[in-house]
């Protein structure tokens, strides 16, 4: 924590706008760097979801990411120009931004790529969520982060903006996906899916985390340790049952893999500014060129979040 | 005029206005009564909006309202007396909250209570049947006292319950109590209501059941017994609890399950709920619509979400379901086979089970190099990857992720000792296994590959020794006193006496209406020059004992018989 509040220095707001929230409305955190093409689709997706102001942290873009979402009145903006690996891959930005204004409120931080479900999403806006949760006395949601993929090689049909990245990329690995449990913060490891199985088929221990708490209501002793993969105080990375029972979840679907992941990352593997010194990216970008498809004649298409449930991804708990 | 309503609210105000104006407009006299701690500036904008509506009314007396405490039973009283003061033709009042939303037309509920003019809407269970409080404080409820509120001061609560439970601090019940329990939304008849308001007893009794817990469950559901003629224990409001005990809510998407209710009203619907508001609060029956009542389906809905929540589905592991080993009684979700040595023994066994079961079999699952899934797939159900590494990453997910995907069908795998074993600990423990070993016929794999000149001399010899240890590893495990699996393990030797009889039981148990009886006995190795074989290895010097004794001279007699013969199981 005491890392976010040093580099809050390195935040220019562009436009703050935080006044305006109310104090039931859901924050939506998301630090980004040339991803003009998604917002769009970015923005509706989750207006549509019942989010009531973005915060967003744009760190260097040069494809006008910065002008387009100045320009939008729920938008609040800041601009950081340090190093992305030296802010924790953007989470130090986004915690100072947690800490000033997230204190109080349910707060959701994706990534420009991540699209949140959860149950009943299709009809119940996410203040119905957020209001069950309290009401359970619930203070973090877990949504597993889900790769999608499109049929045949990633670059075949491009994006349009504004368009659902779904409906290119809209198949997924079913039952593909391992777990262990981290003794030290209590929070599950999930790895697996796609990228397991096309890039780390021989080395499964790199495989990148797929468990996410996007979700929390939010105070001011709370840190993000990872992404937002884990949390301090740990006790809020105990979203599972360990008796057998479940609990409600979600998912994030992640729009990884459309055209746009060639530039990417090419380009992220040449910065380095990822986790590990972006071999993520360098994997990606390896087996991209060989195997472009990822499409299996076992993937799920994706329908809605029931299916998700039904396959035993995400769980409705005991909201009925 | 027949029904008036006492409603309370503490949040949601914009609702509950609303509510209000419809049942006043309806014709029903409305007193309301809003908590103290609802902050002045929102309670006088909403007293305002309702001020001089015809029929709306606000309670003379303001309560602070503390869950599980006195002020609610304190508040519907004061508020209850306001109403029937006010208007001396109603014949009901019908308790209801701001978040309540009414169901069906009123006229519909006036000509119900016009037509029982005597009977009294309450739940009302005596405490020697409840089952459905939680925390087991039914009796203690009555014989303790409560003085602090449970959610504000929780450690406080549970140390002054402990105390008295501790130094035997039980209080007697006042004469002729009857204590009974029931939901808090209620619809009593005046001359009922009366009689608990202007009961000679009423101080002694308000003082006892003002440190009673949770005395809305309690209080007129106790009294009514002492007062009413005719008791219909039902609430008139449906109202659905989850098992931490909290009101499950109303949203949309429940609409076409509220029209089968049988009740009259619903509780509690989310603020946000528009279409539910814009459904419901109409008296035209051609609005409210409501289908033929099916309370089932209600209680189904959310008996199943709290068995998701409590028991989850079994065998599954996913993000929110981890269950500590211990915890979870099957470690898959349905059952599955594992055939240790058959394929060994019968060259093309995997073709025949699959033929002769119809059920899905793979080849060994768990072989060194590549996962032998059926027909050599590199991927299976769920995207699984044929990666040995991938699935010796966590080979009892690989296993569990499997069994969960392909549900409905069950799965067959070949084991043996060249193969990773460290999932077999995990298979021992899970009863949706079956395993059957032929011990020592990886022997067989060796005498072919010797006699092929692939293995020889010393390395032969330390192949047997390893392949040995590791069999005798997973058949000690799988005679364990923990073991949860179904076990059935033969010497090779003995299982070639009778390989159809010891075969059979196995094929009945996994599939007992097999698509095809087994006509054809599976084709047995070549038994050749298989006794000398064993008689070599042990003249180098070799403890070996799992295969069994094989004659040294000819191959043994019965199975040894090259022609298919016709079988029949039983």
């Amino acid at each position: 924590m005491w890392r976010s509040l040093r580099r809050r220095g390195q935040l220019t707001a562009v436009a703050d706008r935080t006044g305006a929230t109310g104090a039931r409305d859901v924050l939506l955190f998301a630090c980004l760097r040339n991803e003009r093409i998604r917002l769009p689709y970015f923005l509706d997706y989750y207006r549509r979801l019942g989010v009531g102001h973005f915060l967003v942290v744009d760190n260097g873009s040069i494809d006008g990411s910065a002008e387009f979402l100045a320009g939008h009145d729920d938008v609040s903006l800041w601009r950081a120009d340090g190093s992305y690996a030296a802010a924790r891959f953007g989470m130090d930005w986004v915690g100072a931004l947690l800490f000033r204004h997230g204190h109080g409120h349910w707060c959701l931080t994706v990534d420009a790529d991540e699209f949140f479900v959860y149950p009943f999403c299709d009809t119940r806006p996410l203040p119905a969520l957020t209001d069950w949760l309290d009401d359970c006395g619930l203070r973090s949601f877990s949504a597993m982060l889900i790769d999608m993929y499109p049929k045949g090689p990633v670059d075949e049909t491009p994006y349009a903006e504004g368009q659902d990245p779904f409906e290119i990329a809209q198949w997924f690995d079913g039952s593909n996906y391992t777990i262990q449990r981290n003794p030290d913060l209590r929070n599950l490891w999930i790895q697996g899916g796609p990228r397991a199985r096309a890039f780390f088929a021989d080395r499964p221990a790199a495989a990148p985390a797929l468990n996410k708490i996007p979700l929390v209501k939010w105070r001011r002793r709370y840190a993000y340790v990872h992404s937002t993969h884990m949390l301090l105080p740990r006790g809020l990375n105990l979203t599972y049952d360990q008796s057998g029972g479940e609990a409600a979840s979600g998912a994030l679907l992640h729009a990884k893999f459309l055209h746009t992941i060639r530039d990417k990352a090419a380009e992220e593997a040449e910065r380095g500014e990822h986790y590990d010194g972006g071999r993520e990216y360098a994997a990606y970008r390896a087996g991209l060129e060989h195997s472009p498809d990822l499409w299996t004649e076992w993937s799920e298409r994706y329908i809605n979040w029931r299916q998700l449930e039904i396959l035993g991804l995400m769980s409705k708990g005991n909201w009925a | 005029m027949s029904v008036g309503f006492v409603m309370l609210v503490h949040t949601a105000l914009d609702r509950a206005a609303q509510v209000a104006r419809h049942l006043a407009a309806s014709g029903c006299p409305v007193v309301i009564h809003a908590d103290r701690k609802v902050p002045r500036s929102a309670f006088e904008p909403f007293a305002q909006g309702l001020a001089g509506v015809r029929g709306i009314a606000f309670a003379s007396r303001r309560h602070r309202c503390e869950w599980g405490m006195w002020g609610i039973v304190g508040a519907t009283l004061d508020a209850c007396g306001d109403l029937l003061t006010a208007h001396p033709g109603l014949r009901h009042v019908y308790l209801c909250s701001g978040s309540c939303l009414p169901l069906r037309p009123l006229p519909e509920l006036q000509a119900y209570l016009a037509a029982r003019p005597e009977t009294d809407f309450i739940e009302s269970v005596t405490i020697d049947d409840v089952v459905w409080t939680k925390g087991g404080f039914d009796r203690d409820r009555f014989a303790l006292r409560f003085p602090v509120p449970f959610r504000r001061h929780r450690r406080l609560f549970d140390a002054v319950t402990g105390a008295q439970k501790r130094l035997g601090l039980t209080r007697p019940l006042p004469e002729g109590i009857a204590p009974h329990l029931g939901s808090q939304w209620w619809c009593l008849s005046r001359p009922t209501l009366e009689a608990i308001l202007h009961d000679p007893r009423r101080r002694e009794l308000d003082r006892f059941f003002r440190s009673v817990w949770i005395p809305d469950e309690s209080y007129f559901q106790t009294l009514v017994r002492l007062h009413a003629r005719r008791v219909e224990s039902r609430s008139l409001t449906l109202s659905k609890f989850d098992h931490f005990g909290r009101p499950h809510s109303f949203y949309d998407d429940h609409l076409q399950l509220l029209r089968r209710s049988d009740c009259f009203f619903a509780r509690k619907i989310w603020p946000w709920a528009d279409l539910l508001y814009a459904s419901f609060l109409s008296n035209d029956p051609k609005v409210t619509r409501n289908a033929e009542p099916n309370p089932g389906k209600i209680d189904r809905l959310f008996s199943r979400a709290t068995d998701r929540r409590v028991q989850g589905r079994p065998g599954l592991i996913m993000q929110s379901r981890f269950p500590a080993r211990r915890l979870d009684a099957a470690r898959t979700a349905a059952p599955y086979s594992v055939f240790a040595g058959f394929a060994e023994t019968f060259p093309g066994f995997e073709a025949w089970l699959g033929k002769t079961t119809g059920l899905r079999v793979h080849g060994h699952l768990f072989a060194p190099g590549r996962v032998a899934f059926a027909g050599g797939a590199q991927v299976h159900n769920g995207c699984l990857s044929d990666s040995a590494a991938l699935r010796d990453y966590n080979p009892e997910a690989f296993l569990a992720n499997l069994v969960w995907a392909t549900r409905g069908e069950r799965q067959c795998f070949m084991f043996g000792p060249a193969d990773a074993q460290e999932v077999m600990r995990f298979v021992a423990g899970d009863p949706n296994a079956q395993v059957s070993i032929v011990a020592g016929a990886w022997a067989l794999t060796l005498f072919a590959r010797e006699q092929a000149g692939e293995l020889t001399g010393s390395a032969l010899r330390k192949e047997a020794a390893r392949l040995q240890k590791v069999e005798l590893a997973y058949l000690a495990l799988m005679r364990s006193g923990w073991v949860k699996a179904r076990v059935r393990a033969w010497g090779l030797a003995e299982f070639l006496e009778a390989p159809m009889e010891n075969l059979a039981p196995i094929l009945d148990e996994i599939a007992p209406r097999a698509p095809r009886r087994p006509t054809e006995a599976p084709v047995l190795a070549s038994l050749d020059g298989f006794g000398a074989f064993l008689q070599r290895l042990r003249n180098d010097g070799m403890n070996l004992h799992l295969p069994g004794d094989f004659p040294v001279g000819h191959a043994p007699t019965p199975p040894g018989d090259a022609r298919p013969r016709p079988y029949l199981v039983r």
